[in-house]
């Protein structure tokens, strides 16, 4: 598949500039890019989502246009995108037998789709899914790969994947790449997004590099060292990737958490967090991190065990509790576009939304401190808009992850709480990101965060709580915080046989 | 797969299925008492006459109740389905009478006219781009305008033979038409209590509603309601199986007004009866365990939420209990059913879930 010349603008800003583009049958190859560099308009044309305003695109010798993605399949391109196409009501099998359902007498053969469902899911080693399930009632990880299977469902001759991995366990993450090897073998041309690097080292054939919608270098895997790679994506030196942990002498404990259970996903977790500290929940995916992030926010109901902040204890039954002048929440939740931001409404009234208390004279809401408040937001993560009236569903991911941040900055607040925060978001982000919490810790915050990525934790935290099973199995601190440790911990391996 | 483990499948997979279908359950249970309790206080319950006469008087309501699962399979309203249900009560007062090939014309005109009024509402939704409770109030409005144009006041010319099947059991047919020794066959006695009416709702729901579920088109339906963005993204066709889902639903509203015209044997633009079946319709549907979210659901619990609604009024009828009361008990059955639906609510443990 090969793009000549393609250019796309949104309004007056130019996604994708001239570019010449091509991917090989046989080949893994990677597209690398901050967000906003043009990476998602890439596919999006070439899956038919969007089509360009200017050049032409050729599939195996033959020039194509598609109109919508359905067309696009039918010719062999499928893309896995990163919100999941999913349909949740419907069962696992109907999903991924969704655009070709085995038929009899023209209509759908539940029987063989069971059966043809199972045979996908067996291929990426997923046979714990019930294909019968529905899709809701899967967790997230679990859904990323029943996505892959219905990809591969509809043999693709071209297969791309826009952060496919990002939320799945790095057992699943083998058993991807794996099939993505196997595939290419077959013969099928695979066109990778992702930000994770050892991923990309490991499985990519051809790396192409995108910036402000040009596309800036493409090399065979291995020909450039990571340093270069990360140079190239945002066009500046960058010293080093994590700002300098300052030498941490813990302060009084502002979060205490003491013999806290919920449901069978938490088993009796003590932890603290002291002011100033940054404390990092490692451990494979689905450990109970994000519950606890959840339950210590008012989320979970019938939680046991107490919470203390600043050695009083608190009983927060829901978010509104959480935010309360005296606990000072704050939760920078998991998926940003259900939970963290309402699409459709401007990026003022988002980031609005959780201040909206503090910024009232009894039931009105004080306009003059509100767009003051907005400003500052704004100011403090230099979140690129254009204008603030804009709805926030057209910022870029990376911006639009600045925006929840900014809108739990604004509330002031003194534990703070990240589910993941930089998933699928860009290197240029994810630094300030960290260079953000740092300064939040240095201003006396207490931060909890979890991250299914350990250089994250190692980078970021003074302090790294391991789960496994709903359990902390280890703390780790200081020069311990390595990822042989991280890992080991994680598979709750005991440390005298590691 | 061992013996063992191949049985702790097939648990799972009932366990599964037990969960995904618990709605529909409920519902058949609740009728299923309702109705027995009714039997049973009926000083002629578990008769042919009873039957005859209940299945005459749900057939309407199911087939509207039916009409409306699709639109809100997709997350919309049809607030038209008791509109198109009347014009074609009005248009089929015209037309079934006369000799056997007129009438068979007649019914194809008036089934064809009813899937015309659905047609018509899935392309002011898909091509005109507007919700579809508001473009069906329009269209509404408008098929209630041609259904007076048609019937100004009561009153139509209905084939009474007919009329009189279609509303008896199959003993009548074959007694009025002569085959099976005029119903009087040993073969034929233990089929020959059934009403005609209800054979026609098997019908509807084995032949049309069916297929249409396990149709790719319908596939697309249950997709859209659950999450239209994916669906889009899959590849699927989305505006026509939106036009298909309003035209099917246009179809058994159609069926509905039909059998009104036989029912009564007149053809009536009565605005608050449209009003009120449309209304009924949307409760029904609730009943049966449809979700208005969209995504969840199947005409086949609604039929049974109609089974329920109008069981109710038959209860009210042999209690003598005041029929004023009648519309308050089924508000409270329709509370009861919504609140029995949010049950699993209490349940959920993490918040959040309840907002997805």
């Amino acid at each position: 598949m090969t793009l000549q010349g393609v250019t796309k603008r949104y309004g007056g800003v130019t996604a994708l500039d001239n570019v010449d583009f091509a991917c090989r049958l046989g080949s893994i190859h990677a597209v690398l890019g901050e967000n906003g560099a043009g990476k998602s308009t890439l596919i999006k044309i070439m899956s038919g989502v969007v089509s360009p305003d200017e050049g032409i695109i050729t599939l195996a010798g033959q020039q194509r246009i598609f109109q919508g993605p359905a067309q696009a399949n039918a010719a062999g391109v499928v893309c896995i995108f990163q919100e999941l196409s999913l349909i949740p009501d419907l069962s696992v099998a109907d999903n991924i037998c969704i655009s070709n359902p085995p038929r009899r007498f023209g209509l759908i053969d539940k029987g063989e789709q069971i059966r043809r469902a199972e045979q996908l899911l067996a291929r990426i080693h997923c046979e714990d899914v019930n294909p019968r399930s529905r899709v809701r009632d899967l967790p997230l990880s679990r859904r990323q790969m029943v996505e892959i299977a219905k990809a591969l469902s509809r043999d693709p001759s071209v297969l791309i994947l826009d952060e496919a991995t990002s939320a799945l366990t790095s057992a699943d993450v083998d058993h991807v790449l794996s099939m993505l090897r196997k595939l290419r073998d077959e013969g099928i041309a695979i066109l990778t997004i992702s930000h994770r690097m050892h991923e990309i080292e490991a499985v990519a054939d051809m790396c192409s590099v995108f910036r402000n919608g040009l596309h800036i270098e493409t090399f065979a895997q291995g020909d450039r060292a990571a340093r270069d790679i990360v140079q190239m994506m945002i066009g500046r030196e960058i010293s080093a990737h994590f700002p300098q942990k300052r030498t941490f002498t813990p302060g009084a404990t502002a979060l205490q958490v003491q013999n806290y259970h919920w449901e069978n996903r938490l088993r009796d977790i003590n932890l603290t967090v002291g002011k100033g500290e940054i404390v990092g929940l490692g451990g494979l995916d689905g450990q109970g991190q994000k519950e606890l992030l959840l339950g210590l926010f008012g989320v979970l109901k019938k939680t046991r065990g107490t919470v203390r902040i600043n050695g009083q204890a608190v009983r927060i039954t829901s978010p509104q509790r959480a935010i309360r002048a005296g606990i000072d929440m704050a939760l920078i939740p998991e998926d940003r576009k259900t939970e963290g931001l309402l699409l459709p409404m401007s990026i003022s009234d988002n980031l609005a939304l959780a201040s909206l208390q503090n910024l009232s004279k009894g039931i009105f809401i004080d306009r003059q401190a509100l767009s003051s408040a907005i400003e500052g937001g704004i100011a403090r993560m230099q979140i690129k808009t254009g204008s603030i009236e804009d709805p926030v569903s057209t910022l870029s991911g990376g911006n639009q992850q600045k925006v929840v941040l900014a809108k739990w900055l604004m509330t002031d607040p003194k534990v703070v709480l990240l589910n993941d925060p930089t998933r699928g978001i860009d290197v240029g982000t994810k630094q300030e990101i960290y260079r953000l919490l740092r300064q939040l810790a240095e201003e006396d915050v207490s931060i909890l965060i979890y991250s299914t990525d350990y250089e994250e934790l190692i980078g970021c935290c003074d302090r790294v709580a391991v789960m496994y099973d709903g359990n902390i199995v280890r703390e780790l601190q200081g020069e311990d915080i390595t990822e042989h440790n991280i890992i080991a911990s994680s598979l709750n391996i005991d440390e005298a046989v590691a | 797969m061992s013996g063992s483990s191949g049985q702790r499948r097939s648990l799972t997979n009932l366990a599964i299925s037990l969960k995904q279908n618990a709605a529909l359950i409920t519902v058949i249970v609740v009728f299923l008492a309702f109705y027995v309790f009714y039997n049973l206080n009926h000083p002629r319950g578990f008769s042919t006459a009873v039957y005859i006469q209940n299945a005459n008087e749900v057939f309407a309501l199911a087939m509207v109740a039916m009409a409306q699962t699709i639109p809100v399979l997709m997350g919309g309203l049809d607030l038209s389905v008791g509109a198109i249900m009347t014009l074609v009560n009005c248009l089929a007062s015209h037309l079934i009478n006369g000799s056997p090939a007129q009438m068979a014309l007649g019914i194809l005109l008036c089934l064809l006219a009813g899937t015309a009024c659905g047609f018509i509402n899935g392309c002011v939704v898909v091509y005109g781009r507007i919700q579809p409770i508001i473009a069906t109030l329009a269209t509404g409005a408008i098929f209630m305008g041609l259904a007076l144009f048609l019937r100004p006041s009561p009153g139509g010319d209905v084939d009474g033979d007919l009329s009189w099947v279609f509303t008896n059991d199959l003993y009548e047919v074959a007694a009025t038409y002569g085959f099976a020794q005029s119903g009087e066959a040993a073969w034929f006695t233990p089929i020959a209590w059934i009403p005609v009416p209800l054979i026609l709702l098997v019908l509807a729901a084995v032949i049309v509603w069916m297929p249409f579920a396990r149709s790719i088109t319908g596939r697309t339906v249950y997709a859209i309601g659950s999450a239209e963005g994916a669906a889009y993204m899959s590849g699927l066709g989305i505006d026509r199986a939106k036009i298909a889902a309003f035209t099917l639903g246009g179809f058994f509203a159609g069926m509905g007004g039909l059998y009104l015209t036989l029912q009564t044997s007149s053809g009536n633009a009565d605005i608050p009866q449209a009003g009120a079946y449309t209304l009924n319709s949307i409760a029904a549907v609730v009943i049966g365990g449809t979700s208005l979210l969209g995504g969840v659901g199947s005409a086949i619990g609604s039929i049974f939420g109609a089974l329920v609604l109008r069981t109710i009024s038959f209860n009210f009828r042999i209690f003598e209990i005041d029929p004023l009361l009648q519309p308050l008990f089924e508000g409270v059955v329709l509370l009861a059913a919504v609140s029995l639906g949010a049950l699993a609510v209490v349940r959920v443990k993490n918040t959040l879930e309840l907002f997805r």
